[in-house]
This record gives C-alpha cells, structure tokens and sequence, in this order.
C-alpha cells in the first residue's frame, strides 16, 4: 500500500514514467520524462561539437577524445555540458565532467545519471 | 616530457600576444601619480582600467591613517589570525564592516581571493551542494577544487537554470549553497539578485554574495547589490575585498549565523597566512568612513560611468549589457583585442586586456574600470581615442553608426 500512497494517503496513479518524475516540479520545463536512447544522446553530443571538430576531417566517434582530438578549450566544454544537461534533463557535477574523456563516457554519464531521476 | 611541456599550447598563445611589441601581461606602472595618472613605458597615462572606484587611494586622510599606523604598530604583522596576527584593530575592523551590513559577524581576511577561497570551500562539505554561475570569478572557481562538496555550474544570471539544478538535486540531503556576484567583473553585468534569492528560498538554499565590484557602487549606502536590490537579509553570506573601492588589499565575509566565528579554526586561507599589516588596516577602515560619509562620490561615479558607456555606444562599439563601474568593449578576436589595446596604450591610455579562456563564451575584451575620480575631460579624450583607434583598426566603420559583433 505504502508503494502508492504519499506522505498525504493521496493515492498516487504510478506508471513507469511517473514513476521516475515523481519528485520534478512538472510545471518548470516541458522536458523529455522518460530516459534517452543511447543513439539519441551520442547524436546530441555529435551534434554540439561539430563546430570544434579537428581540420583533418575526421569524423566524431565514441572514441573521441573531446580535450585532444577536438579544438574545444576545457572553458567551452563545461559550457556545451550545460547545454547537454538541460536537453537530459541532468545535472553532472564538475568533478565528473573533470574525469570525462571521450565521448563514449559523456553519453555514458547523462544515460546513468537519467537512469537514476 | 618536461615539467614545463603541458603549458606548450599556452606558450605558444602567449608568444603571439608578445609579438605585438608590449606584453600585457607584463606592463610596469613606472610611477603611479594619482588615482587617475600613472608613468608607464615613459609617459604620462590615463589609468581607465584599476578598480580604483572611488579614487581613494591617494586619499590625504587614508594615507595619514596608514603611516600612523605604521609608526605606533610596525610594518607587519608576521603571523597569523589565530597566532600572534590579531591586534585591537583587525578586530575593531571587523566588527565596523558587520555593523555597515548589519549583519553579527565579520571575518576580515588578507586578500579578497582568500577570502572566497577559504569561506566557499569550508561551508559546504562531502555531501552538500555548491551551486556557482558559470561566469564566476577564479576564485571561486578555486574553491570548487578545495571543498568536497559537488559542484554543479548553472548559466550565467539564469535564475531559471539555477532552479532546473536545485530541483533536479530532489530530496537529496545536503545543504545547498549558491554562490553569486553583485557585478562580474568581466563585463561589468549584474546578478539578477532578487529573481535567484526567490529560487533560492524555494528550495531552502544559502545565499553567498561576492560584492567585490559593487561595494560602495550600488545600494543606498554602498554596500552593494545586495542593498539595491533590497534582499541583504536573505544574503547568508556577504563577502567582499578591500582592494577595489577601498583603495587597499585584503577581504571579508559577514554573516548573522551565530556559529560563524567557528570558521575561524576551519578555513585554511585565514589560518595559515599572515594577517593583514597595520596600515592596510588602517587606511581601511577611513576609507570605509569616507563611503559612508560621502555618498557623492557614489553619484560621481555613476556620472562618470553614464559618461563612458554612452560615450562609446554612440561611437558604434560593442559593450557589456549594462551601466556598471566595469565596461566591457566587445572586439571580435584575440588578436584584434591585443592590438587595439597596444593602440591605446601608445596613445597614453591602459584600460586592461580580457581574452579567453579568462573571458566568458570566449570574448575579447577591453575592459575598463571607471572612477568617481575620473574628469569628464579625461573620459571625453578616452572615447575620443578609442573612436579614433576603433575606425583606423576597422573596428569601427567610418562615421557612420554601426555595431561591430563580439564573434
């Protein structure tokens, strides 16, 4: 019973998607609710940092190194990671963002942290 | 590899700014005239780029006050707060800068980025939350590498950003502290302080407050956003420097909680460094009797700062948002910015240079700072020159009125 009930007794009608907005302020951000697809974060990242992509053409991979591979100063970095957490609907805290390396874990932390909402 | 191999990118940008003749890194102010005056590479140089907000610091009754000083007390103090540094005046200091807040208690530290370094790091711990604008000063930023707390970054003067990352923390414990500035010091904007406190509240978070721009520019009594905008209650913490209007060095933080002295054998930045020499503290403290007696000097830079902006906006130049005592002029790249700056320096006027990564979205900047001291004579010759270098440059296309783009 507990399960669908809140502090209030009000009986709570829980789908799988309410289930993880539970504690969101609905009313402040029409975001997307339910967890992204891998293909749809990756794409989003791709998509942020084409502007910083190398002269040598080489395509932006989950393998990339954003610091090396990329003409991206650490500054614009933490920049494009505000962007990415409002688009999610995450926050990622500085340190992570500081051991973040490629873009294989950038995608990685937004879809673990979503997971967690 | 060499330990000095991973600046190699930066040697090499640094190697660009210095081919342009000066280093701007490197100016030497040969001597120092006035408030407004300076001899740099031979000749007389109007100063537009200092802090030096009300001009106080060749103030007769200032300077009287710091070679008394001297004279009963020493040079220096050589130690610290919690060992031999604290003398009746540090601590009279303290208790004046929390009566001008009204708020109970004072910490007086030996510069301003001590002062956030320290206090930021040491309020929140493992656990808690630091919540900071992407756009804050280094300081600040330094902080962020001390505490244990998590820190998470919201947009620039975006109370709406700040609220998506203090909903998203949920019920999480922790406390929740945010981190803001009157005036940023780039290009010279203001918190919308009002609009955060409101977000802050909602979600039961402290408020900590940088004044370092705004002390005795804004507010009725000078003490800053926090009093313009009429929230100094609902500011937990206040911190400010003494470097800047207050014509010194040093910085402080107030708060009215009553464990707050606790800090005092908490936070690193205070205990192991030595206190601050008499005559800074007090030329200090006449220089915050002089911002409490003469609100003019407010209005005078306020003039003078109308004067500056609207001066360079009628030339067509790219400014920061907002009137402020820092005036930010947009140029579109680093290069440009460097030159333009060099320009001016040989036409006998220093504002300082801003180019990224200690700019914001990776602007070039000139970056003035106005003075109640300044003459309109001054001011007026200052746009002249910027008008005439901006149109040799390009920056500025003939006589017609255009804006130039920050991109």
């Amino acid at each position: 019973m507990s399960d669908i009930q809140n502090q209030n007794g009000e009986l709570l009608l829980r789908t799988a998607q309410n289930m993880i907005v539970e504690n969101d302020d609905v009313a402040d951000t029409l975001v997307l609710r339910r967890p992204p697809a891998r293909a749809e974060v990756m794409a989003e990242i791709c998509r942020q940092l084409e502007p910083f992509q190398a002269d040598d053409g080489r395509a932006i991979t989950g393998a990339t190194v954003i610091s090396k591979d990329l003409s991206i100063d650490s500054l614009a970095v933490m920049d494009m990671v505000m962007d990415l957490e409002d688009q999610f609907d995450v926050s990622i805290p500085m340190n992570v963002v500081a051991e973040i390396q490629t873009v294989d874990e950038l995608a990685d932390t937004i879809l673990a942290l979503s997971a967690r909402r | 590899m060499g330990l000095f191999d991973r600046h190699a990118g930066l040697l090499d940008a640094y190697r660009d700014v210095r081919t342009t003749g000066a280093d701007p890194f490197q100016i030497r102010m040969e001597r120092v005239l006035s408030p407004t005056e300076a001899i740099i590479n031979g000749k007389k140089t109007l100063l537009v780029g200092t802090n030096n907000y009300f001009g106080l610091t060749f103030d007769p009754s200032c300077m009287e006050a710091a070679i008394e000083a001297i004279r009963a007390e020493g040079t220096g103090t050589t130690g610290s707060r919690i060992a031999n540094g604290s003398y009746s005046e540090h601590v009279a200091l303290e208790q004046e800068i929390a009566e001008f807040y009204g708020k109970k208690h004072c910490m007086v530290f030996t510069t301003g980025y001590q002062a956030n370094l320290g206090i930021i790091a040491t309020l929140v711990g493992p656990d808690d939350f630091l919540l900071i604008d992407a756009d804050s000063h280094a300081s600040i930023y330094d902080a962020c590498k001390q505490t244990q707390a998590e820190v998470v970054r919201f947009k620039h003067n975006d109370p709406s950003s700040l609220d998506a990352r203090l909903r998203r923390l949920g019920d999480k414990p922790g406390n929740r502290l945010v981190v803001l500035e009157g005036i940023y010091s780039m290009l010279g904007d203001s918190a919308p302080l009002k609009e955060f406190v409101a977000v802050c509240k909602k979600y039961n978070a402290y408020v900590l407050i940088d004044e370092a721009h705004s002390l005795g520019a804004l507010g009725e009594h000078g003490r800053g956003l926090c009093e313009s905008t009429g929230v100094l209650d609902d500011c937990h913490f206040v911190v400010g420097t003494f470097s800047k209007t207050l014509g010194a060095i040093g910085g402080y933080c107030v708060s009215d909680d009553p464990d707050f002295d606790i800090l005092r054998v908490t936070t690193r930045s205070y205990m192991f460094t030595a206190s601050l020499p008499p005559s800074i503290v007090a030329s200090v403290r006449q220089a915050l009797r002089i911002v409490k007696a003469q609100p003019e000097l407010r209005t005078k830079l306020w003039d003078n700062v109308a004067a500056l902006y609207d001066g360079l906006a009628a030339k067509g130049f790219k400014l920061g948002p907002e009137h402020g005592p820092v005036v930010g002029v947009h140029l579109p790249d680093r290069m440009m910015a460097i030159g333009f700056w060099r320009a001016m320096l040989d036409a006998g006027i220093y504002v300082n240079v801003a180019v990224p990564p200690a700019t914001p979205n990776g602007v070039s900047l000139l970056r003035c700072s106005v003075s109640a001291a300044h003459t309109k004579e001054q001011l007026d010759h200052m746009i002249e020159v910027m008008a005439g270098i901006g149109r040799q440059l390009g920056v500025l296309s003939g006589p017609t009125l255009r804006v130039v783009s920050s991109r």
